[in-house]
């Protein structure tokens, strides 16, 4: 069962967390220590990653054309899907990065008698990860509000925007919701969807139920456990984080310190998992080329010095038949064997 | 190898317990073992085959021995493991792509239907992310620090004699079509994993001779066929007195000329076989009705390269002999005819891997005055592009009613639609010389769906499997010829003209395939031709 153990994985962590923080002495360790090396290692280990991607070239031009190439004036060419140039190439891969747009072309294929297969477009896939990987953003960039003093604010006008629907006390953020929901969502899918059913591991199962976990406890501590925690201390230790003075005043509070352990398992996971696909996505060969392999010579740094049969080996083996066939020879017959 | 009659295989890849018709598999898919019997496997290359090639300079095709997959030892050499773990090592630090692809897969799945070896087999492990996950397994245990730590939790495996049993088995059910691609967020290329597991089972003598007797066969005599060069001139000879015999005119040829403007060159497939023999025919047609001064080489007389489906050196030492060959007749540039992944080594490696051509000109249609300035650096161009550009200039007159025995639709080849973005010129041409119609729009342009039995897999014994994952092709076939009458699949690519007419003998037996070209030269009038009421085109018994 590759979706229990993670869900045990991570209900032992929210247990280190809650009973690891009560002891004296402790909170320093998993609200200064951890956030601090968790920090590092997500750092180190995502510039280690890019570092070693980039270390690799990339030998040939194996551009995934997914529209008509540059070629002759009266053929329109798509300058999204086979881009010729830089720009153009900035345009797909931002229209791929910020909207998704390969798994926008989603279809669903089924075999019906006949035989009669069908292959109808398919996008819960795509909308399933849109809400999820924004409401991520959304919620990452409203914890800013905890780092930076003064707030900035531009960052109070995306809390307005997040929390415009008013429901609740404290006000509910849409992005809170919608993020359980995207972890939920994508996790159904894996059960439900009979391929990804088969193709999922733990490493794929895990990530969704660990940031559902921190969002889960999140919302707990905003809208349930609020009288728990102290905010102000919170905001006192992470400011003091980013300024490195930091400081735990009075108690904070349990929840508190499941969410943040999380986060810091998070932190520490996220370079050695898929979850690097957030700086793959860049590198992928297919997408970041430009399509004018045959106009712009593209270089690779390892071209091996291999050369073809040559053409006078060739002919040495078959220049009795070219003569005699009338093919154009380099070196004529030997007079001997003519003679012969 | 017999093949199950229509009705059963059309029954069973419905109704078959398989992935693809809705039976989840009840065990992991790391638990499901390979079984090689007769007709799902592809012939071991012949050890006299691969000695030869290892024998050739710059190439490496170790261990040539006689072995069978269905034999429980493979004879392997006894470092094998050591061998493969080094060999996967460096290719990773040679190909970018590779890190990518075994390190980015979140596992959604957008690919896992978009195969045509899955759909028509629904053999979980045809879904592109397992195939790639298998080599993955392998990768994450032996190179990756969470592998290391999390082991079979991560989905990591021990290399095996197993595991490349299974290596085998799947990278020789895909076709390098890179459909799967397409459809990835992260632009992950089954092709790039499909070539990395076949490199690497080349590196202990694992390989089909299908594709290695072809490879040495263009080694030495310049054509897969095995053409010498009496033979490959016969054979072209022999269509020139077709088309005389067709159209009252001769076409002009000559072979391996010194100071002919353009060197063309065409899969040998295409002088060898019908169908394609009507595309080569309509290729001399053509140029005779535009007086094109160009010659055939006999030593670089194959435009395809059955190296690309072995390793990227094979796929460079025959591909160096078309610069080679230009260098030595001292043409200016190189005309391509229509394939498939003859294309894909063009337009994405040759220039690369043998360039740069700097003894060639930037290609100009010596008719229309035309600089095709997207080959400035290759120096080589596609037929197709020439040809819509003459068409484009009213340099050529048809008559469209000369096809009119044909109701066409249009095969968009893997490797020119997604490896090149060849899709309107042949539209283009089409519009000009035939009745045609377009497939379904999930079957057609950057989705199109291989003939099922590229990548050098068009071999009889396993035919069962090739007109399984020719089925989605077929299929869209079968829809345009029910509802539009379509009786022709035309197409530019060499290895689909002998596959697709496998496929539609099977599936669609009503509708006959053919190139491009052929369908131009059926309708183009030739200066001076003094032509017969030719019912069936080129293809008409005189």
């Amino acid at each position: 069962m590759k979706y229990a153990f993670s869900f045990l994985a991570v209900i032992a962590m929210v247990l280190i967390a809650w009973l690891g923080s009560q002891i004296p002495g402790m909170p320093y360790l998993f609200g200064v220590a951890l956030p601090y090396l968790a920090l590092l290692i997500f750092l180190g280990g995502f510039i280690y990653r890019v570092v070693q991607w980039a270390k690799s070239p990339v030998p040939f031009p194996i551009q995934t054309t997914c529209g008509q190439g540059k070629s002759l004036d009266f053929i329109k060419h798509n300058r999204l899907e086979a881009p010729n140039t830089t720009a153009e190439v900035v345009a797909r891969m931002f229209l791929e990065v910020v909207t998704f747009r390969s798994l926008f072309r989603n279809t669903k294929s089924e075999i019906y008698s006949g035989p009669h297969i069908t292959y109808e477009s398919s996008k819960w896939l795509w909308l399933f990860a849109l809400i999820f990987h924004y409401s991520f953003l959304a919620v990452v960039v409203r914890h800013l509000r905890l780092f930076l003093d003064p707030v900035p604010v531009w960052l109070t006008w995306l809390e307005f925007l997040d929390g415009i629907f008013q429901v609740g006390a404290p006000g509910w953020y849409i992005t809170d919701v919608t993020l359980i929901l995207g972890c939920v969502l994508l996790f159904s899918r894996r059960l439900v969807n009979r391929h990804t059913r088969v193709i999922s591991l733990m490493t794929d199962y895990f990530p969704l139920v660990l940031i559902f976990a921190i969002a889960f406890s999140g919302v707990l501590m905003r809208y349930l456990f609020r009288s728990d925690i102290d905010i102000v201390n919170i905001k006192q230790l992470t400011v003091g984080l980013v300024t490195f003075s930091p400081t735990i005043g009075a108690e904070i509070g349990a929840i508190f310190y499941i969410h943040l352990f999380l986060v810091c398992v998070l932190l520490a996971y996220f370079p050695f998992s898929k979850l690097m696909h957030l700086g793959g996505v860049f590198l992928s060969p297919t997408r970041n080329l430009r399509n004018n392999s045959r106009a712009v010579r593209h270089i690779n740094p390892w071209n091996p010095p291999i050369t073809p049969h040559s053409y006078a080996g060739y002919e040495d083996e078959f220049r009795t038949f070219m003569v005699d066939a009338g093919i154009p020879v380099e070196k004529e017959l030997a007079p001997d064997k003519d003679a012969a | 190898m017999s093949v199950p009659k229509l009705q059963q295989l059309a029954e069973s890849v419905v109704q078959g317990p398989t992935l693809a018709t809705g039976a989840i598999p009840t065990r992991e898919w790391t638990e499901l073992p390979v079984v090689f019997k007769s007709g799902n496997y592809a012939y071991p290359a012949k050890a006299e085959k691969v000695a030869y090639l290892d024998s050739q300079s710059g190439l490496h095709f170790p261990n040539s021995r006689e072995w069978s997959p269905e034999d429980e030892d493979w004879k392997l050499p006894e470092n094998w493991k050591e061998i493969i773990i080094k060999g996967l090592a460096e290719r990773l630090d040679k190909f970018r792509s590779l890190k990518i692809f075994m390190d980015c897969c979140v596992r959604c799945g957008a690919c896992a239907d978009k195969c045509h070896f899955f759909l028509g087999t629904g053999d979980p492990k045809n879904m592109p992310v397992l195939r790639a996950e298998l080599l993955r397994s392998v990768y994450r245990n032996d190179f990756t620090l969470a592998g290391k730590i999390l082991g079979k939790m991560a989905g990591c495996r021990e290399m095996t004699v197993a595991v490349l049993k299974e290596w085998f088995m799947y990278s020789y059910q895909c076709t390098e079509c890179r459909r799967c691609s397409v459809f990835c967020p992260y632009g992950i290329d089954t092709a790039e994993v499909t070539m990395m597991l076949r490199e690497l089972l080349h590196l202990v003598g694992v390989g089909i001779n299908w594709i290695l007797e072809p490879v040495s066969n263009s080694n030495r005599t310049g054509n897969h066929m095995g053409l010498q060069p009496h033979t490959f001139k016969d054979n072209v000879e022999f269509l020139v007195d077709d088309v005389e015999n067709l159209t009252g005119v001769r076409p002009n040829i000559s072979f391996n000329r010194k100071g002919a403007e353009i060197l063309f060159i065409t899969p040998s497939a295409d002088v060898f076989a019908e169908p394609g023999l009507y595309t080569a025919m309509g290729y001399m047609a053509l140029f005779e009705s535009l007086g094109l001064d160009y010659t055939w080489s006999t030593y670089a007389s194959e435009g395809g390269n059955f190296g690309l489906f072995t390793n990227n050196e094979a796929m460079k030492k025959l591909n160096a002999k078309m610069y080679a060959e230009a260098k030595r007749l001292g043409v200016k540039y190189i005309i391509g005819g229509e394939c498939g992944h003859m294309w894909r080594v063009i337009h994405q490696y040759m220039d690369t891997m043998n360039g740069p051509a700097d003894f060639l000109e930037v290609p100009v249609s010596p008719i229309t005055g035309t600089v095709f300035d997207n080959a400035a650096s290759t120096k080589m161009v596609h037929i197709s592009e020439f040809t819509a550009d003459l068409i484009r200039h009213g340099k050529l007159k048809f008559d469209k009613s000369r096809n009119s025995h044909v109701k066409a639709t249009w095969h968009d080849s893997c490797n020119t639609a997604r490896a090149m973005g060849l899709l309107d010129e042949p539209r283009y041409i089409l519009d000009h010389v035939v009745d045609w119609v377009e497939m379904p729009e999930n079957t057609i342009r950057e989705q199109t769906f291989c003939c099922g039995s590229g990548t050098g897999l068009n071999t009889d014994e396993i035919m069962e499997l090739r007109m399984r994952s020719g089925l989605p092709r077929a299929n869209a076939v079968k829809y345009v010829h029910d509802k539009h009458g379509v009786n022709m699949l035309a197409c530019v690519c060499a290895i689909d003209r002998a596959t697709l007419t496998s496929l539609m003998n099977y599936w669609n037996p009503d509708v006959r395939v053919c190139g491009l070209t052929e369908l131009v030269a059926n309708a183009l009038i030739i200066p001076g031709e003094n032509r017969a009421e030719l019912d069936d085109g080129l293809r008409t018994l005189l």
